[in-house]
Parts: C-alpha cells; structure tokens; sequence
C-alpha cells in the first residue's frame, strides 16, 4: 500500500481547494459539530434543505487533509439529493471505508478516491467525519432541531 | 555513553519500517525494551516461576525472593523506603488509589487540590471522579506561553491555605518542560503543615536522577514501559506512614492479614495496597531495567539528553514553517519536543513520517486542557531517549521536509 493510495491526487486537490467550505450557509436549517478527539479534527457542517432534498451543504473545521478533503467531495455527492438517497450514499461510503464493497460508485463522485484509505485503519474515522456529520444533520432536520454536537471518543489514547 | 553501542542491547531498534531503518521518536509514549529486560522475565519464567508470599516450596521462595529483590532495586533507584513502594498496573493506577484512598477520604468541602494546567489525563481524571463525592475543589496552575508554571497564580494559591494537597507532574509529556518539584513542594508545605505533595514522574524517572526525598513530596506515581521496562507495571512510592494511615483501594488475596466472614485486617506496607497475585515478572523485568540505567547511570543519560536537546531546537529551527513548544532553555527541558508544522496537521505529518521509518506522535498526548491552552487540538511530538542519536535528529529534519514536499508546502 503506497503512500499515494491514501493521498490521491483527488484528495490532494480538495484538501488544497476545497469546494463547499464556508462559516455559514444561508437559510440552512440545521448545523451540527462532530469532532473526533483522538486526532483533533473538528467539523461544523450546516445544511439546507428544500422540498426533503439536500438543497446545500457547508461544512468548516480544522482536521486533517484526509477529513478536509472528505467533507469537501462529499458536499459535492450529496447536492440535489433526495434525504434519505443522501443517507444510502452515506452508508455506501461507510461501507466502502469498512471494506465491504463498493456501491454507487458513480454517484460518490471524487469520494470514490477515498477507497485506499480502508487500508490504513487509523484514517478511516477521519474519511468518514464529514459523511457522519451529514447523517447526523439529517437527523437533526427530520426530528426538527437545529444544532447538534457529537464526540466521537473510542476511548483516550495511551500516554 | 555511547548511543551507538547501547543501540546493540535493544534488538527492535535493528528493524525496518516500511523498508526504512526504524528512527523510533516515541519514548515518552513508550521505551523500547533491553535484552537484559526480556531475559530477566523469561530467566523468570524458566527458573523460579511460582506465586509470590505464599507457598512454603522452594519456587515459591525463589519467586518471592526475585519480586522483592527488584522492589528493592526500585526504591534504591528513586531514594525511597522499600514499605513505601507499591507495584500498581502503571501511574495510572498509582493516582488512582490516591485518589480514592487518599483525596476522597482526606479533603473535603473547603479543601482545595491544586493541580496544573499541564497535567497528563492519568493525573487529572481520578482526582476529577472522587472530587464530587468527597466535596473538594479543583483548581489549576495556567501554563505561560514559553510552557512554565505561571508561579504568581501558583503562590497566590497557596497563600490561600486551603491547598491541602498539590498535584504536578515534574516533566511534562508535551512540552518537555521540568517543573521545580523540590520548590513547589517547599512552598505547599510552607503554608499548610498537612498539605501533600504528589508527583507525576511518568516522564522525569526515566530521564532524571531520581530522589524523591530531594523532592520534598509525599508521593511518586511512576510507569516502568516509560522507563524500558515491560507494560503491566508502574510504581506509586509514598511515605510508609502516609499508606499507613489510609485504607486500601483494591481488596483481595495478599493484601490482608486475617478475614473472617464480618471483615478482614489488613497486612501491613506495601502489602495491603497490593490486592492479588501481582505482575510478578514483571516487576522483575522493571527490576532489571533500573539495572541496566543504574550501569550506565542516569547522570549520563540526563547528558545525553542535553546534547541531543541542543541539536535538535536549532535543527527544528532551520526547518521554515516549524514552531516548537515548550522551553528552550535545555536545563528546563526534556528531550520531548511537541512542534506545529505551518500548514499541515499533525496526524498527516504523523503518517508520512512513519513512511519514512520515522516513529512520531501525533494528537493530544492525553492532555486536552494543555492543548487548548497551546490553541491547538493536537501537535506531532518527537521523543528521544538513551538509545537515540544525533544522526536520528537528521532523519526528523529530513522527514519533515518529505512531509513539507508531499503537501507542497
């Protein structure tokens, strides 16, 4: 496994121009922070919906380039998708980063680029931050509340 | 002491890393392992293997003898009475009884514990779970910028009498800085006469002559795979009279001199903090390694350590983009170096490193609120120890810079 596999090109290129990344986002409905404390990245991602279709997402934060680059090709997979098609991509990508398969690989876009790093464990949480983050704010959307924050803490490292 | 030659009793050092030669950078997450340790354990296992303090047979004996033989070594090694050093699982462990035995059954409400802002979570945690209960108040020493206990925010809490017992790591695992513990300590007892002083030596063991009575300090919580001993074992050494006076924290077999259905007395120190069937080998693995540092002498690893210290702050400081926390001065520092890289997160910086064979750190080394205080949630830190060499500062400028070029910074 090559260190090439899990900077590809595509994730190189979001990291550096991210698409989508923005403080706010207007008339979004909903904003959740997710943070992953074993490595400090920290992602606040505000969505807005129209007619239960991911009308736009804006994600922000401070991570690595791998959980950067991820949040920024995900917001470009998701835009003008049906809630709940968005929530079966999500699970298409979580499973992807699991191993299990490849599913709607034309539909992930760019986060296709992303299927090296299930071969290096201790980044796969970090692909995934964003895609959770917009699961999470789907959630949040359909059961009407506005904000959310989530600390994903698989317990603390060693010293 | 020569790096290079002390190298041949650490086998693993001798590995590749994704076909690169090992540069190991990581000792104060863990040291690596002597043959002198892994043969002690395994001589251990084939000679004298039995349980400890009880059987009348003549393993048994040969076992206890080698147990406390290396409690023995380990007292002698930090100044400590031999009845005031209780083998725990790791320093975890040893503030973990304190906390429980000590603090939630001595303070109380009025009672202030002092810590510091650059603690590790080990010693930040189990004060935080019994606080509630026993109705104390934490408080904290702030960390100044250069990465030094802000001593006026210190003395003025201690001038407030109600510290009855500080807490402070005399190295820390971020910034390498050495903390005062003898003056610290001085000024607690100064002003409250029943005041304690606990010391996190997780980091300062393995690097400092130890004395825990120059320390002034009432307790010591130690790790032995800090100090090139096995996992499983760490040290709280106290005053005999201290663990005297207070209750057990685990209860089991060993620790107790008679049980009868309604209760149980309990043995004497350190036995009665030792609740079961101990890390036998173990202990005897941490025995051999105080050996190994007692033959090279930790006046010469403290040396080494200088010089490697003032190698790498001017060669970190040719490296543009490169910020290094924590002292300059290297008489105030260890050898742990937690730095920022301008445009790169340290758990990228973290994985082409190790493509490079360079062992690192990257993240929040268990302390959280210093991290926040640096206003950074993590940071890539590089550790060195006896083993390491100047050559291996070269392969960290060198990898940091494949870092730089990879990202194309």
């Amino acid at each position: 496994m090559s260190m090439e596999d899990l900077y590809h090109d595509i994730i190189l290129d979001h990291y550096k121009s991210p698409r989508n990344r923005a403080p706010e986002l207007e008339g979004s409905q909903v904003h959740v922070h997710h943070s992953n404390p074993l490595c400090g990245d920290e992602l606040d991602l505000r969505l807005r919906v129209s007619d239960d279709t991911v009308d736009a997402v804006a994600f922000d934060g401070e991570g690595c380039s791998i959980s950067m680059a991820s949040a920024s090709a995900m917001s470009q997979a998701v835009a003008g998708r049906e809630l709940g098609d968005a929530e079966d991509l999500a699970e298409a990508f979580r499973l992807m980063m699991h191993g299990e398969g490849v599913k709607r690989e034309d539909d992930l876009l760019d986060g296709i680029a992303f299927q090296g790093v299930a071969k290096f464990p201790v980044r796969v949480k970090c692909a995934l931050l964003g895609w959770m983050a917009l699961r999470d704010a789907i959630e949040s959307y359909r059961s009407g509340e506005e904000a959310r924050r989530v600390t994903y803490d698989d317990g603390d490292e060693p010293a | 002491m020569d790096a290079t030659t002390i190298r041949k009793d650490f086998p693993i050092l001798d590995r590749a890393v994704h076909g690169r030669p090992l540069v190991y950078l990581d000792s104060a997450a863990t040291s690596q392992t002597p043959n002198a340790v892994t043969e002690a354990m395994t001589r251990y296992y084939e000679e004298a293997n039995a349980n400890v303090h009880r059987g009348v047979h003549a393993l048994a004996e040969e076992a206890t003898e080698r147990y406390e033989g290396a409690r023995a070594r380990i007292a002698r090694f930090v100044g400590a009475d031999p009845r005031g050093v209780v083998f725990t699982k790791n320093a975890t462990e040893g503030f973990n009884l304190l906390a429980y035995s000590y603090a939630r059954r001595r303070l109380g409400p009025g009672d202030v514990l002092l810590s510091t802002e650059m603690e590790h979570h080990a010693n930040l945690v189990p004060w935080q779970l019994v606080a509630e209960d026993a109705g104390f108040e934490i408080r904290y020493v702030p960390v100044s910028a250069e990465g030094e206990l802000d001593r006026e925010t210190f003395s003025a809490e201690v001038a407030t009498g109600r510290v009855k017992l500080f807490t402070v790591t005399a190295m820390s695992n971020v910034l390498g800085t050495i903390n005062p513990v003898d003056e610290l300590a001085a000024e607690v007892k100064a002003a409250r006469s029943d005041a304690v002083v606990v010391v996190d030596g997780a980091q300062s063991v393995p690097h400092l002559p130890t004395d825990v009575t120059a320390f002034g300090a009432d307790a010591l919580c130690f790790s032995g795979h800090k100090m090139l001993g096995p996992t499983g074992i760490g040290v709280l050494t106290a005053k005999p009279e201290l663990l005297e006076s207070i209750p057990p924290f685990l209860g089991g077999g060993e620790m107790i001199s008679n049980v009868t259905l309604e209760g149980a007395t309990f043995n004497e120190v350190p036995y009665k903090f030792e609740a079961g069937t101990p890390p036998i080998a173990e202990a005897v693995g941490l025995g051999a390694a105080v050996d190994y540092l007692d033959g090279i002498g930790m006046e010469a690893v403290r040396a080494h350590e200088v010089s490697l210290i003032e190698a790498v702050l001017p060669a970190l400081d040719q490296v543009d983009g490169v910020t290094v926390h924590g002292p300059t001065d290297a008489s105030r520092r260890g050898a742990t170096f937690s730095f920022a890289v301008e445009g790169l997160h340290p758990h990228d910086i973290g994985t082409i490193m190790d493509r490079e064979g360079v062992a690192v750190r990257a993240g929040h080394h268990c302390a959280k609120p210093l991290m926040r205080q640096l206003g950074s949630p993590a940071t890539t830190r590089a550790s060195f120890y006896l083993y390491n060499t100047p050559d291996e500062i070269d392969a960290l400028v060198d990898a940091i810079r494949a870092t730089q070029r990879f990202f194309d910074i």
